[in-house]
């Protein structure tokens, strides 16, 4: 097991290298000159030109990606060439909001997904499984930016019930807090309840079907007693890791959700930084995603092989 | 977006049941699952909606009229007109053909580079493996929308860019979940057999194991052009997919959101066409998943 | 008994204070279109950062809504020295915000600083400035190494805001916590969430402001805006969508404002600058005309924009006093534009019109592709991302460009950068150059009244106007809503949101 522990550590950085290299190549690829597109409207030529010394555009593309690594290995990711902030600094700020976003999701993924899962299994191939299928999926089936758009219509102006958008820290005001994020929460949650939905109703057919609950069954245990302590035990374990994995899909995937609802989380920091050119946001901000997003793959992947130790070899 | 990634362990070699082949086996347990039906009867009608959009189509979809913007639906106009006069019911129609191709095309590029990859990375194993899988788990560490934002901003605002875009970030899941079938195949005995037998590589990955792994393959296929169909219209919503003037659902979707308390029937169409495909897709898909599962009856 | 009358006293004064502070406890809400960039008036680039600014930093001349220059940390001006000097009298008593006095040392510091940091965005606004004079505490010379016209409206503007020199030369980032002479000092700012300015005790103007805190919201899509406007969540919103406005005018909750602004859009057109300029549109003025005369601008307002914009054909709106009142806008004539086209051998040309991702600039290029078609014109629309398209507009590669110029308070900022043969390859991405041109542009800038400048501009605009390097189609409209008990507001060419004034009740 440590082996294993040590093993998949030890790759973490091969991998975070490669993501590093990729996403440094792709945003040197984009068209259009960034000191261009910040140097104000009147584009003045030595502007330009300043912006290009001190942020290095003018160096080859490996100079730039080594002049960045070694800013990484003490700390420093560069900074933000339109606000002029360090990277660091809009990182920390915005990790927790997005965090707490996807935590919100998680929240009503599982309390969709799961208990549909849970109905379709036990009364798989009726009205009810399709039922319950749809109800599900029907958060796959629709555009994020969409679905936003109308629950803002609807519930904030219509009805007045939540703000339309913007955000509030839970340090200010819980209660502003919890009536920002619901709607956007309830867009993304809605998506990842489809997939919790399916593989709670695969896990718990499979565990239905099995003989140990057969025999459960032919003791005389009622019906919701054996689903609930038996299977539904058995099933939540590949329900919860891959909870795991959409949490880290999720850290960063809030992209359009917060575009839409204004919420200051890192999708929307990073969607503004590709369509500004502004470098080393995009860098940072995808370096800290993938790293979360390999760590929670990691844990999960513990917590899977720590339950089933066939999968091991 | 997300997709399953947690593998499907695939049977050895295919049995028999009452003496009926497997895959007329499967076709008849899909048919038994209802839900599987409508959303393939669905997908189809699409299809043929897409193929005969010249013949079907009561107006040229980029022509305008002035003097009918945002006009409600009403006898001439079925579905209503849009922000600069244009026929929504013909602008669905060849819509269609945007929104079929994104899913259609974005998967096949996935499949075509994922699955050669994840074959020859899972067969050959050792260093080949390792560093196709870093890569493989750097690519799927970046965020999926992120990845296709920067390739559809690298290679221009398109329909065809967006689809290459979409293309490219769902390739590391076909990657994976290949490898992940090739992997559990490989130690079959009948692998083996091949094996000993004397068979060139290309043979035994060609006839014995290809063969095997391609229900998940399908069933991923099939999601993941339900998925690529919403990837197109948040493209659009940043700027990025179908151009105008041609029409595709999402961007119609995308128009029409600024629109949704003057001309609602803008939005409402694609809306629920988006909806229904999509819809159907991952009924489809799921119902392909248990049909072609031999565990269960 | 004496204790219980105590009591009630107290409470009652204990309310009436309280009372009174919570009745002015207020808070305005402004949603803008974006997040604007570092909030420092030496650097910073975005419109919507001189919204904030206006609230933040005074200036030494604002401008009234009618254009003319009227005090605010100048009290009065004059030009000396055959116009190579401008002595400014300052206004007394007026401190920045974190205390420090404001005079004529400050003035020259900023203006050293406008010119002088590296990077600074204020540099070409006023580089005929070669020297600052501080002649007593509240008097200031501007040296300037050519007379220069456009000094003025330069000075109402970033240019002429004035920050504190402590606070500049404390070390560290500045617009982390920009420190100037306005009504309202910063507090916070979350980038992309929210500015918090809150109100400066000794502003010099105190009695005109009335609210206690202005928080910026940046939400950048237009329905969602309003939608917060609608709901509650903000006061006040700005840049509301044309087609919105009908929504906006119609909901009771609000009321709306609109001006027209000081910018045009225009199809800029690449007659010179490379290889794509050898089309038929870039080298023959025929079929740029015939081009112009295929669009209804009057159509093209009516159906983008609900008839919200104002239709243009010069590079300043038809109510500016700069506007050539003998060159009006022109009546759309398919048939002349066919015969043009006839005429220069070019039936059928086709070009490639590049537009940004902005939904209501895409609107009207179909529109725009829809009218050319009827005289013969094939246009293919190409979609490109803002920052993309300056870098190709810039390199030439382009047929023509659909695009917008936020505009500037002297005619001059809207017109010499975009034809003049010395103007920047950024500005001038066709590369237009024409020395008669360019012989009136520059004595308009040097003369001083507007009779003589509005004559230079009078040919330059019978020139370009024939030629065509930029084919002006509309000036847009800012467009306000707002919750019905602000009172106070009045909408200005350039923009921006003045809380002088301004009430909620």
């Amino acid at each position: 097991m440590t082996a294993f522990l040590l093993r998949r550590i030890a790759l973490i950085v091969p991998t975070l290298f490669f993501v590093s290299l990729l996403i440094f190549g792709l945003q040197q690829l984009l068209p259009g000159d960034p000191a261009l597109a910040l140097a104000g409207e009147e584009r003045d030529p030595s502007v330009i030109a300043f912006l290009r010394e001190k942020y290095h555009l003018d160096q080859p593309l490996p100079v730039r990606y080594a002049l960045w690594l070694k800013g990484v290995a003490h700390g420093d990711l560069g900074e933000s060439i339109r606000i002029k902030r360090p990277v660091s600094e809009l990182i920390a700020e915005k990790l927790p909001v997005t965090g707490e976003l996807a935590a919100f999701a998680i929240v009503i993924a599982l309390s969709i997904g799961v208990p549909a899962g849970i109905v379709a299994a036990v009364k798989n191939n009726t009205p009810v499984d399709y039922g319950a299928t749809i109800a599900a999926l029907w958060g796959l089936s629709i555009p994020n930016f969409w679905l936003g758009i109308l629950l803002i219509l609807l519930f904030s102006v219509r009805l007045g019930w939540f703000p339309a958008s913007g955000f509030v820290s839970p340090a200010e005001s819980l209660r502003q807090n919890l009536m920002t994020l619901i709607m956007p929460a309830f867009v993304l949650g809605n998506a990842i309840a489809a997939v919790m939905m399916r593989h709670t109703r695969s896990a718990m057919l499979q565990v239905l079907d099995a003989d140990y609950i057969r025999t459960a069954r032919a003791k005389g245990l009622p019906q919701w007693r054996v689903v609930l302590k038996h299977a539904l035990r058995n099933a939540l374990v590949p329900v919860v890791t891959l909870g795991a994995l959409e949490f880290g899909a999720l850290l960063s995937g809030a992209v359009l959700t917060e575009q839409v609802f204004t919420i200051p989380g890192f999708g929307k920091l990073i969607v503004d930084a590709v369509f500004n050119r502004d470098y080393a946001v995009v860098q940072g901000v995808v370096l800290c995603t993938a790293l979360a997003y390999i760590v929670l793959n990691l844990l999960a992947d513990i917590a899977y092989v720590a339950i089933n130790p066939r999968l091991r070899a | 977006m997300t997709a399953d990634i947690a593998p499907l362990l695939v049977a050895a070699a295919p049995e028999r049941e009452n003496g009926e082949r497997p895959w007329q086996l499967a076709l008849h347990r899909l048919w038994r699952r209802k839900a599987a039906v409508v959303g393939f009867s669905v997908v189809v009608f699409f299809i043929a909606l897409a193929a005969l959009a010249p013949l079907v189509s009561p107006y040229d979809p980029v022509a305008t009229n002035f003097l009918l913007v945002r006009k409600p639906p009403s006898l001439l106009h079925w579905f209503g007109t849009d922000e600069i006069g244009r026929d929504v019911l013909a602008r669905m129609i060849w819509g269609t053909r945007a929104s079929l191709l994104a899913g259609l095309v974005s998967v096949s590029l996935a499949m075509m580079t994922g699955v050669p990859l994840g074959l020859v990375s899972g067969y050959v194993g050792s260093l080949l493996d390792a560093v196709v899988m870093r890569l493989i788990d750097a690519m799927l560490a970046i965020p999926f929308l992120i990845l296709a934002i920067a390739l559809a901003a690298f290679l221009g605002p398109s329909l065809t860019n967006a689809m290459i875009a979409i293309g490219v970030s769902q390739m590391p899941i076909f990657v994976r979940l290949t490898r992940a079938q090739v992997l559990s195949v490989k130690q079959e005995d009948y692998v083996e057999a091949a094996r000993a037998v004397g068979n060139p590589h290309y043979r035994i990955l060609l006839r014995h194991i290809l063969p095997n792994i391609v229900p998940p393959l399908l069933v991923q296929a099939t999601l993941a052009s339900a998925a690529a169909i919403i990837a197109e219209a948040s493209l659009s919503f940043l700027g990025l997919g179908q151009q105008p003037p041609d029409p595709s659902w999402g961007s119609m979707l995308n128009t029409a959101k600024n629109f949704l308390s003057q001309a609602p029937w803008m939005a409402i169409w694609p809306g629920l066409a988006i909806f229904a495909l999509v819809l159907s897709l991952n009924l489809f898909g799921d119902g392909l998943r248990d049909a072609l599962d031999p565990r269960r009856s | 008994m004496i204790r219980r009358a105590l009591l009630l006293c107290a409470a009652f004064l204990f309310w009436a204070t309280g009372g009174a502070a919570l009745a002015s406890a207020q808070t305005l809400r402004i949603g803008l279109a974006e997040d604007p960039d570092a909030l420092d008036p030496t650097m910073s680039r975005t419109f919507v950062g001189r919204i904030v600014f206006a609230s933040l930093c005074d200036k030494l001349i604002d401008i009234s809504p009618k254009l003319d220059f009227v005090p605010q940390l100048a009290t009065a001006w004059e030009w000396t020295d055959n116009n190579l000097g401008l002595v400014l009298k300052l206004r007394p008593g007026v401190k920045f915000q974190d205390g420090e006095p404001f005079d004529a040392a400050a003035v020259k510091f900023n203006i050293e600083r406008h010119l002088t940091l590296p990077g600074s965005n204020r540099k070409a606004e006023i580089s005929a400035v070669k020297d600052v004079q501080v002649i007593d505490n509240h008097t200031v010379k501007l040296v300037l190494s050519a007379p220069f016209a456009p000094l003025l409206a330069q000075l109402s503007d970033r240019a002429g805001m004035m920050v504190s020199p402590k606070a500049a030369q404390s070390g560290g980032e500045f617009s982390v916590h920009p420190v100037c002479a306005g009504p309202y000092k910063f507090v916070e700012r979350v980038a992309q969430d929210r500015i918090v300015l809150e109100r400066f005790g000794d502003y010099w103007n105190k009695e005109a402001v009335h609210f206690d805190r202005i928080v910026f919201l940046p939400i950048p899509d237009s329905t969602v805006r309003l939608a917060n406007l609608q709901s509650g969540g903000l006061d006040m919103a700005e840049r509301i969508a044309a087609t919105d406005m009908d929504t906006a005018r119609q909901d009771g909750r609000l009321k709306t404002a609109e001006i027209t602004g000081l910018g045009y859009d225009a199809i800029g057109i690449n007659t010179n600058n490379g290889t794509r300029a050898k089309t038929p549109l870039g080298q023959d003025p025929r079929v740029r005309e015939a081009l112009d005369l295929s669009i209804d601008r009057v159509a093209l307002n009516q159906v983008v924009f609900n008839g919200v914009f104002q239709a243009g054909n010069q590079w300043v709106p038809p109510d500016n006093p700069y506007y050539d009142k003998a060159l009006p806008l022109p009546a759309r004539d398919v048939a002349k534009a066919r015969h043009l086209l006839q005429a220069a051998g070019a039936p059928n040309p086709s070009f490639t019109l590049m537009v940004p991702t902005d939904p209501e600039v895409q609107r009207a290029a179909q529109v725009i592709q829809a009218m050319a078609g009827e005289a013969g014109f094939t246009v293919s629309i190409q979609s490109v991302e803002f920052a993309a398209a300056l870098q190709t507009a810039s390199a030439g590669d382009y047929q023509a460009f659909l695009n917008g110029w936020s505009g500037r308070t002297d005619p001059d900022g809207n017109i010499y950068n975009f034809v003049s043969c010395k103007a920047p390859a950024a500005l001038n991405s066709g590369h237009y150059c024409n020395q008669d041109v360019d012989r009136e542009l520059d004595a308009a800038r040097t003369a001083q009244t507007q009779a003589e400048r509005s004559a230079h501009y009078a040919n330059v605009a019978s020139r370009t106007l024939q030629e065509r390097p930029l084919i002006y189609l509309w000036h847009l409209k800012w467009l306000y809503a707002f919750n019905r008990k602000l009172t106070g507001f009045t909408p200005y060419p350039d923009g921006l949101i003045r809380p002088q004034g301004m009430n909620l009740q």
